[in-house]
């Protein structure tokens, strides 16, 4: 049994194409045999454009969607055992992309709670994990307010301390921040960074901003159901043609590092931050 | 216009009347609801009247909130008192105008009747403006838990009321925002008799429905994600327990009651008609 945080095998997932009065007229693959290992305490981003399967190939990391073919092991339990279902959701928490829809408590801190709540944690425990988890994106004074009165990135914020609060060994985030606006898609990174730092849980970020990946370990760029490009950030972002096929935006720094290297500038391949390019563009004189 | 309906929110506050156990502001609720019918003497309503103010005053939420509850009532209220008016045919008469008679009886029944009506929405909004919807639902939960025996599915049914109470606000400015849209198209929701704006309401109300499946999905998955599987094994974070505040509230509401409906019924105190 492998010993990766999620391990996935030649993994398929098909679902049933209607027509308009809902017979069945074909399989769609959304996912077309991927293998995938991200290993404990990392952090790994999967990118891709609408239908590329990201989202589908999430829902397989905490048994919300169960493989039609290949296997899906999230710490060597397979999703296929029903048995194991709330063990592996437990371990692998799990962040959507619609703030509101996530949300079911109607103060912040009875939402962080109800994940506690379902697993059976005794009292006082929940409120340890409550106060903690909330502590940790930054939301603890925020504890007794609705959610209706937070903005998109503190209701992402509450999201994620729900999933905190379950002690999961993994979270996966499904375009959190794909609804937000700038200053809520920061907000909700710099919590994702602190938790990376002070709580070492393995964090699988999907998305479709390439800004965000930047700190990745490992990153996967996914297209019609398949991985089709998988490094380091500097590996990945240092194909910028190939990134272009596959309908992905490239950070500007990127593409402007590219360009004049096109040019004839002696930069380097897959420059990700601005001081970075202000750095090696000073070096040239 | 459409956001002013306040039934069922919650004002977040810190006061005696909050920290209360749910079940007993429900029960309390009850009982006082129970207190305006057992009885329909001025004394009586004038002790409702201090009861029902001593709680408002202690419950720390604004009495414009308070009065913004009953907007959604006052055509029903409206109505009941109209009805009253003219239907009730006892005691003498006081105006006589045409096919038009308003008697003493009427007159009494139909204040009543709106002193009950404004007692009864007040009394209950104070429940749900100082009770969070989950701990309301708890309350429910915990006061019906007998009927379990019987096979109701209770925590599933406070359950699904809990999220119906969180996505109301949700909806409600969902559908401000499709109505906007709509008007920005030429849709015209305010003119033509009643079954010309009924239809109006078409193009609000298939988008509307749409959106809320949609949201009922994503909702669903994200309480499965989160190891939501019903009631069996959960634990609360805030489980219901009696304090001796609850108790002293329990006596005072049963001692109102009783002494409203003694009023009621055995001091013969008298104004005009009432």
């Amino acid at each position: 049994m492998p010993a990766e945080m999620i391990h996935a095998e030649k993994l398929v997932y098909e679902y049933d194409k209607r027509d308009e009065e809902g017979n069945i007229i074909g399989a769609e693959r959304a996912i077309d045999g991927v293998d995938i290992d991200i290993p404990q305490g990392s952090f790994v981003a999967v990118l891709g454009h609408n239908g590329s399967g990201k989202s589908t190939l999430a829902k397989h990391m905490n048994a919300i969607l169960t493989p039609t073919g290949g296997a899906v092991w999230v710490d060597g339990k397979d999703t296929r055992d029903a048995a194991l279902l709330w063990d592996i959701r437990q371990t692998a928490g799990m962040v959507f992309q619609n703030p509101d829809n996530q949300i079911i408590g109607t103060v912040v801190e009875e939402d962080v709670g109800f994940g506690p709540e379902n697993l059976g944690v005794p009292t006082e425990e929940i409120w340890q994990r409550v106060e903690e988890s909330l502590k940790a994106v930054g939301m603890l004074e925020r504890r007794k307010d609705s959610p209706n009165k937070l903005s998109g990135g503190q209701k992402q914020r509450v999201a994620i301390a729900g999933v905190l609060a379950m002690e999961p060994k993994c979270i996966v985030l499904d375009e959190p921040t794909a609804m937000l606006d700038p200053n809520g898609r920061r907000e909700v990174i710099r919590a994702v960074e602190k938790l990376r730092e002070k709580k070492h849980v393995t964090v699988i970020l999907i998305t479709h901003y390439m800004e965000e990946v930047i700190d990745a370990d490992q990153v996967f760029v996914m297209d019609g159901g398949h991985i089709v490009m998988h490094g380091t950030p500097r590996e990945i972002f240092s194909r910028v043609d190939e990134l272009k096929a596959y309908r992905m935006d490239v950070p500007q720094v990127t593409m402007l590092a590219e360009a004049l290297r096109k040019r004839g500038l002696a930069l380097e391949p897959g420059i990700l931050r601005r001081e970075e390019l202000v750095e090696a563009l000073c070096r040239l004189r | 216009m459409i956001r002013d309906i306040t039934i069922g929110q919650y004002y977040p506050a810190e006061s005696r009347i909050h920290r209360l156990d749910p079940r007993v502001k429900i029960v309390c609720t009850l009982l006082f609801i129970v207190s305006l019918f057992i009885q329909n003497s001025l004394l009586g309503y004038a002790i409702a009247t201090v009861y029902m103010g001593t709680v408002i005053r202690l419950s720390k939420v604004p009495f414009k909130y308070i009065v913004k509850g009953l907007k959604p009532v006052v055509i029903l209220l409206l109505f009941t008192v109209v009805m009253n008016l003219f239907l009730t045919k006892s005691g003498g008469t006081l105006v006589h105008f045409w096919i038009f008679t308003i008697t003493e009886g009427g007159l009494r029944t139909s204040v009543l009747m709106a002193v009950r009506l404004i007692y009864l929405v007040v009394g209950s909004s104070v429940m749900t403006f100082t009770t969070s919807p989950n701990g309301l639902t708890d309350g429910m939960e915990k006061l019906l838990h007998p009927l379990n025996r019987l096979g109701v599915p209770v925590h599933e049914v406070a359950m699904m009321m809990s999220i119906a109470l969180r996505f109301i606000p949700i909806l409600l400015e969902e559908t401000d925002k499709i109505m906007k849209a709509q008007q920005a198209r030429g849709a015209d929701f305010e003119s033509g008799n009643i079954i010309q704006r009924a239809k109006s309401m078409v193009p609000i109300l298939v988008p509307l429905f749409v959106s809320a499946f949609r949201r009922a999905n994503d909702l669903a998955m994200a309480m499965e994600a989160r190891c939501y599987h019903g009631g069996e094994g959960r634990t609360k974070m805030k489980p219901l327990k009696y304090h001796g505040r609850d108790r002293a509230a329990y006596l005072l509401t049963v001692f109102y009651v009783v002494v409203v409906f003694a009023a009621g019924r055995f001091i013969p105190f008298r104004l005009w008609i009432f």
